[in-house]
């Protein structure tokens, strides 16, 4: 594997700019490549569409890195994220540039041990210490990072994060109330007047109006792969489409939604040529629950390597980022702010409560996807997750739905116990 | 002949099974290289099929096994083949202990594993055996012979290494907290037990049924539940595994 072998790019010169510990991140950056060649170059029968995300990977480091600086030169701002309630449009009518941050791994977690406490969720930790430990050249390009209120440990590290990197924080509301509803629109307003000021420049209908369509274009563009994606035998592995989940968080977003419908077509295609990446009778997962940051592909691993194939992530990484679209044409601002408002309102995130919608979701997104069960995954700590698990698991016993739990991090030291936990999930759907 | 292999985390089992009927076994300590040892193990059968299982089995099927199972479909398949009435099963082996429930027919209808941790295993056992002097083999039958506990508080195998050892200086006599550190491995056990749910009829399988002093607490604790042990608990996954292999074997023929 000498003369094909997978490599993210290096661009030294820009990260010594950029303040980063090149030295450390040199080496993490070749682990990735090492794991990336064995996770996904390793793939059967994948779609050559896919080519354009390898890219992506490559360049992960650097070309995307290069872009955001050159947006940054032009006064465009750059903001970083970690969830799925960022108003992206707001952003994007103002000019500038959405950026999911670093914060899958288990490389900068001692980084963050140094300062927060060890028994909080390892994706505050992980994102945390990339910064702490300057190891992520996301989080040293951008000019401000989004934070939100949907659990402790994110709206208390904010409070440690601001003082590495300006962290701006917008209050989620845990009902949907009506007064919870004036409250967000409330907050919305505020992101504006914070964005305009980062740009210069205020937000315009046009503008505002084409940012709406750029948004619902991509939400549909990832729509379309999941749906297609839902065909049994399906035509791409479950861990190529997560890779697609997690890029779209970083890449541009209209070339992203051009890529994304390039590689729909090619599956339709497939699908007509009756070409599937598994076997013929491999057992279907659906996967529910938080989302997996880039570089977190451990559960997919496990049940792809044991011959199943993911056929659907309910999770922020995943259909919860994509599954509800806005309405489009508003004619003056207030009008699609509240549009806006509504639409990201719908998200079901394991912070509201009451939270039935999502149960529903749950159960809904099982069918469409033509999955064989389920496995709820979740990360340490994460509370209003863990804790929901507990009515989703009811609601798949009372549907009669093959169903697991799976509490994990991002260390490899489970690994061997989830492989069998995994397997034998397997072999009772498999009968 | 079909041959069943369980690389365990502490000791490989091999079970030997023809017309129907187990007609040997063998039990060893796992040494460093598992798949050889067990390769070794396996020369003096002439075996048509070989299904692997336990935390070796990947290991055993790239160099000599033809299948693999997972312990859960192992463990199922043994206890229903020699107590067939049982719908549960507490499977405690070294490194994991695991609660499965079958269907009417035999097959893994739900399962529970500890997490990450070693609490609540044979390697917990051993640990706490060697702490207060004991052969692992006396370590049950001490237990059993105190009628007064201390109490553990710590599950984690390392705090309660720790709380072992400060009741030590404190004076406790040894089978007190000998005892004490079997309840709490029971204790963990019911906990994963009425989490998932049991019928009238559990199994206990895996090494640690063969300590008397578990066994005797889980049967206290559970009213009105007849908790059976088959004779040799520990090859019950290998079992499995040369039924597994003989219902391949025959598939194919």
């Amino acid at each position: 594997m000498t003369a094909g072998k997978f490599e993210i790019k290096a661009y030294p010169e820009m990260w010594k700019d950029l303040d980063m510990d090149v030295e450390r991140f040199d080496k993490m950056r070749l682990m990735l490549g090492d794991i990336y060649e064995k996770t996904y170059l390793s793939q059967k029968n994948r779609p050559s569409g896919m080519a354009y995300f390898d890219n992506m990977i490559a360049e992960i480091h650097g070309g995307r890195i290069k872009e955001l600086l050159a947006a940054k030169k032009e006064g465009k701002p750059v903001i970083g994220t970690f969830c799925v309630y960022i108003p992206e449009e707001i952003v994007l009518a103002a000019g500038g540039v959405c950026v999911g941050l670093c914060g899958g791994s288990q490389g900068s977690v001692p980084d963050a041990e140094k300062i927060l406490p060890r028994n909080i969720c390892p994706m505050v930790k992980s994102a945390f210490g990339f910064k702490a430990g300057r190891i992520c050249p996301y989080f040293q390009a951008v000019d401000l990072v989004y934070g939100e209120t949907t659990c402790d440990a994110k709206k208390k590290t904010w409070e440690i994060l601001d003082n590495m990197v300006s962290t701006y924080v917008m209050e989620i509301p845990q009902m949907k109330k009506q007064t919870d509803q004036d409250m967000w629109l409330a907050e919305v307003k505020e992101f504006k007047t914070k964005v305009e000021s980062l740009a210069g420049k205020e937000v315009m209908l046009e503008e505002l109006n084409r940012a709406v369509k750029t948004m619902n274009n991509k939400r549909k563009a990832l729509q379309r792969i999941n749906m297609l994606r839902h065909t049994n035998p399906t035509p791409i592995s479950g861990k190529d489409v997560l890779l697609i989940e997690q890029i779209a968080f970083y890449d541009e977003p209209v070339r992203f939604t051009e890529k994304v419908g390039e590689l729909c077509d090619e599956l339709e295609q497939r699908i007509q040529d009756g070409v599937a990446v598994p076997g013929k009778n491999a057992a279907r997962v659906m996967v529910a629950g938080v989302p997996m940051a880039l570089p977190n592909w451990k559960l997919h691993n496990l049940v792809e390597g044991a011959g199943a194939v993911i056929v659907n992530e309910e999770s922020c990484i995943g259909t919860r980022y994509y599954k509800d679209l806005m309405d489009e044409d508003g004619e003056d601002i207030e009008t699609i702010l509240q549009n806006l408002t509504r639409r990201y309102m719908q998200i079901d995130c394991s912070c509201f409560t009451p939270n039935n919608e999502r149960i529903d979701q749950v159960l809904k997104e099982y069918r469409e996807s033509d999955a064989h069960g389920i496995i709820h995954y979740s990360l340490q700590f994460c509370h209003t997750y863990n804790v929901e698990e507990i009515r989703i698991r009811e609601a798949c016993e009372k549907e009669n739905i093959p169903y697991m739990f799976i509490e994990s991090d991002y260390s490899p030291e489970d690994v061997g116990q989830l492989q069998t936990r995994v397997e034998a999930f397997l072999e009772q759907i498999s009968g | 002949m079909y041959v069943g292999v369980d690389l365990g985390s502490r000791t490989i089992k091999v079970v030997a099974f023809q017309d129907g009927r187990m007609v040997d076994y063998k039990i060893e300590e796992s040494g460093f290289a598992p798949h050889e040892q067990a390769r070794e193990m396996l020369t003096d059968y002439k075996a048509d099929q070989i299904v692997a299982t336990g935390y070796g089995r990947h290991l055993a099927r790239e160099h000599f096994a033809d299948d693999v199972i997972t312990e859960i479909k192992a463990h199922g398949i043994g206890i229903h083949a020699v107590l067939p009435q049982v719908t549960t099963i507490v499977d405690v082996g070294g490194q994991d202990s695991k609660v499965i429930t079958l269907n009417g027919k035999g097959q893994v209808s739900n399962f529970q594993m500890n997490d990450k941790c070693a609490a609540g295993t044979g390697r917990f056992l051993e640990i706490m055996a060697a702490s207060l002097a004991y052969p692992l083999v006396e370590f049950g039958p001490a237990a059993l012979d105190s009628d007064q506990e201390v109490q553990i508080n710590s599950m984690c195998t390392v705090f309660a290494e720790s709380e072992v050892i400060s009741m030590k200086n404190r004076g406790a006599p040894r089978q007190h907290i000998a005892r004490a550190v079997h309840s709490s491995v029971a204790d963990r056990i019911l906990a994963m037990l009425n989490r998932i749910g049991f019928d009238k009829y559990v199994a206990f399988s895996g090494g640690v049924a063969n300590n008397p002093c578990i066994v005797s607490m889980i049967r206290g604790k559970l009213v009105g539940v007849q908790v059976a042990v088959p004779e040799n608990p520990s090859i019950i996954g290998a079992l499995g595994a040369s039924i597994e292999a003989a219902k391949l074997g025959e598939s194919q023929a």
